[in-house]
């Protein structure tokens, strides 16, 4: 039996939803208007007052917003509430640039917290569970969403935050906790970390993941999904629309409803900026319609996915997004080719490696290489020379078909590569462009 | 009778090949033989030691990576021609080598053979019939 955390709005008609979403928008746009001037400025040079949005139809008639303004309007710019009235910023790595720093009013803090407690009952959440939040806390937004989304929905909730390992593992046995929501790359860690403490499936007492703010690839979760004996489940969002929770999978999994009364979602070209129709890859563009201290209308998230009305059986109307390739921000492009990390990880994972990978990129005589370190593990290792190099020609075969280009494999001692607590740093790119 | 025989991966970098000699030193491991087989990018390391089941501890828990092997260990005159005859006769028992290596005994007159071939029990036996006895585990601890 599915279970929601709203379903009055989780399952409405596309009339409600469309409705909602339309008066919602006419309203932030306004408001934006007289509030933002930054923003206020973009529609002046675009020539459209308030007047000119009526519906959700007219959502294309408004100019977007991107990363680069957010680097421009730093850091209060694109506020759209008085200080007086925010109670909380969180804040990006700035790993990519510039750091983002996102404002809530109290009303926003609450719309967030929704979306999370929606991710957690789609996983199979209620308030008998214990939910072991090991995201980071602080001003990354994965630790304070998921943390206020398991308050909602009633959990007793584990705020471990990332880090000290072993201590996660005593806290998820010693307290029987049945959820547990880090990224996905601390997630395969910490179950490597199980594997070697000799605890099978059966010893974890974990029975759903709720994995985001990083790509990984469908191999990747079935991977975690055996070691920990789990059903691992996809969220996703960006701290410039609030955090995790901008969407989220179902018992389904084909693809995540995206909280259609808070986010309205459109793909359009990266390159012209047009709107592509229903079922076409392309750039997610997110509208923030309730989200008053830092309200994003039209924000190009950078991440290639598309969309789908197709109902779902889970009983949910909202849109569905596919899993982002990555990033465009993750995305290399290397001898002119584009290459997404989440690409070779799966190449790994199919032929038995672990998902701890570096990739780095270089230039060597005005030739991009790529190299692809890889950890040796006993299972892969033989005494024979020439069948550890058999192995490291079928990854690279592998990867030269999966990426289109030749890629280096490098076999490297156990453990030599970092494990991340929070977000993995898997490329390191040396070319000096 | 076959002998054990412990591979280690190493990667091609200075300072990988010390760290298990500095680790096995540390745990007093004797080493009796040592072979390198090197690739562009990646090494192993094929050692023979006085304790296999305390050194295969010691690298696994230096999380080495490492695989227990079966070798032939023969016994060879350190005279002209002594390798020779023991070659001579893995020919005439049809015992293909995939790789080998020497190494030297206390006793300056003997040396030892140290061989990896596809099936180590057959081969012994082929090899016995031609007469050539291969050396037991507690044998080589006299080397």
């Amino acid at each position: 039996m599915e279970r929601y955390f709203q379903p009055e709005i989780e399952c409405a008609s596309r009339e409600t939803i469309e409705s909602i979403q339309s008066e919602r928008l006419v309203a932030q746009v306004k408001r934006v208007y007289e509030n933002v001037p930054y923003y206020r400025k973009k529609m002046e040079e675009k020539g459209v007052t308030p007047d000119d949005i009526k519906s959700v139809s007219d959502l294309n008639k408004l100019p977007f917003l991107s990363k680069a303004d957010l680097r421009d309007a730093y850091p209060y710019g694109l506020l759209g509430k008085p200080l007086k009235e925010c109670v909380r910023i969180q804040s990006t790595s700035g790993t990519t640039g510039k750091r983002v720093i996102a404002f809530y009013t109290r009303h926003d803090i609450d719309l967030w917290e929704d979306c999370c407690a929606r991710a957690i009952v789609a996983a199979g959440g209620t308030d008998e569970d214990v939910c072991q939040v090991s995201y980071g806390y602080g001003l990354f937004t994965g630790g304070p969403g998921l943390n206020g989304g398991s308050h909602k929905v009633g959990c007793l909730t584990v705020p471990t935050s990332s880090g000290n390992t072993d201590r996660q593992i005593m806290f998820i046995k010693d307290l029987n906790a049945t959820i547990l929501c880090c990224t996905p790359s601390y997630a395969a860690y910490l179950g490597e970390r199980m594997k070697e403490m000799g605890m099978g499936p059966d010893d974890i007492p974990l029975k759903a993941g709720i994995f985001g703010a990083e790509a990984w690839s469908e191999e990747m979760r079935h991977d975690i999904e055996a070691t920990m004996g789990i059903k691992a489940y996809d969220i996703y969002g960006l701290t410039e629309l609030s955090g995790p929770g901008v969407s989220f999978e179902c018992s389904e999994q084909r693809g995540m409803h995206i909280n259609e009364d808070h986010f309205i979602a459109e793909i359009i070209d990266p390159d012209t900026g047009e709107v592509l129709p229903e079922g076409s890859v392309g750039e997610l563009v997110i509208t923030a319609v309730d989200k008053e201290a830092f309200p994003m209308i039209r924000y190009r998230t950078r991440d290639i996915c598309s969309l789908s009305r197709e109902k779902c059986s889970c009983g949910r109307t909202f849109v569905r997004m596919s899993k982002p390739k990555g990033r465009s921000d993750d995305m290399l492009i290397i001898r002119g080719v584009n290459v997404f990390p989440s690409q070779i990880e799966t190449v790994l994972i199919n032929q038995g490696y672990p998902a701890n990978y570096r990739i780095i990129v270089d230039r060597v005589n005005n030739t991009d290489t790529l190299d692809v370190q890889v950890e040796m593990t006993p299972e892969m290792f033989t005494d024979n020379i020439g069948e550890v190099q058999a192995r490291q020609k079928k990854l690279a075969d592998g990867m030269l078909s999966m990426l289109g280009i030749r890629a280096k494999i490098s076999l490297v001692a156990p453990k030599t590569i970092e494990r991340s607590e929070g977000k993995a740093v898997r490329v390191i790119d040396n070319r000096k462009i | 009778m076959s002998i054990r025989q412990i591979s280690v991966f190493l990667e091609n970098r200075p300072g990988k090949l010390s760290e298990m000699t500095e680790l096995l030193a540390s745990k007093e491991i004797d080493m009796r033989a040592l072979s390198l087989a090197e690739t562009a990018d990646f090494g192993i390391a094929r050692l023979i030691t006085n304790d296999i089941e305390a050194t295969l501890n010691e690298l696994v828990n230096g999380e080495f990576i490492t695989k227990l092997t079966k070798v032939l260990a023969f016994e060879v005159p350190n005279e002209p021609g002594g390798l020779n005859r023991l070659l001579k006769g893995f020919n005439a028992a049809g015992v293909n080598i995939e790789y080998m290596y020497s190494c030297f005994g206390s006793d300056r007159n003997r040396a030892y053979m140290i061989f990896s071939v596809a099936d180590p029990d057959a081969a012994e036996e082929a090899l016995k019939e031609q007469g050539l006895l291969s050396l037991k585990e507690d044998e080589i601890e006299l080397i």
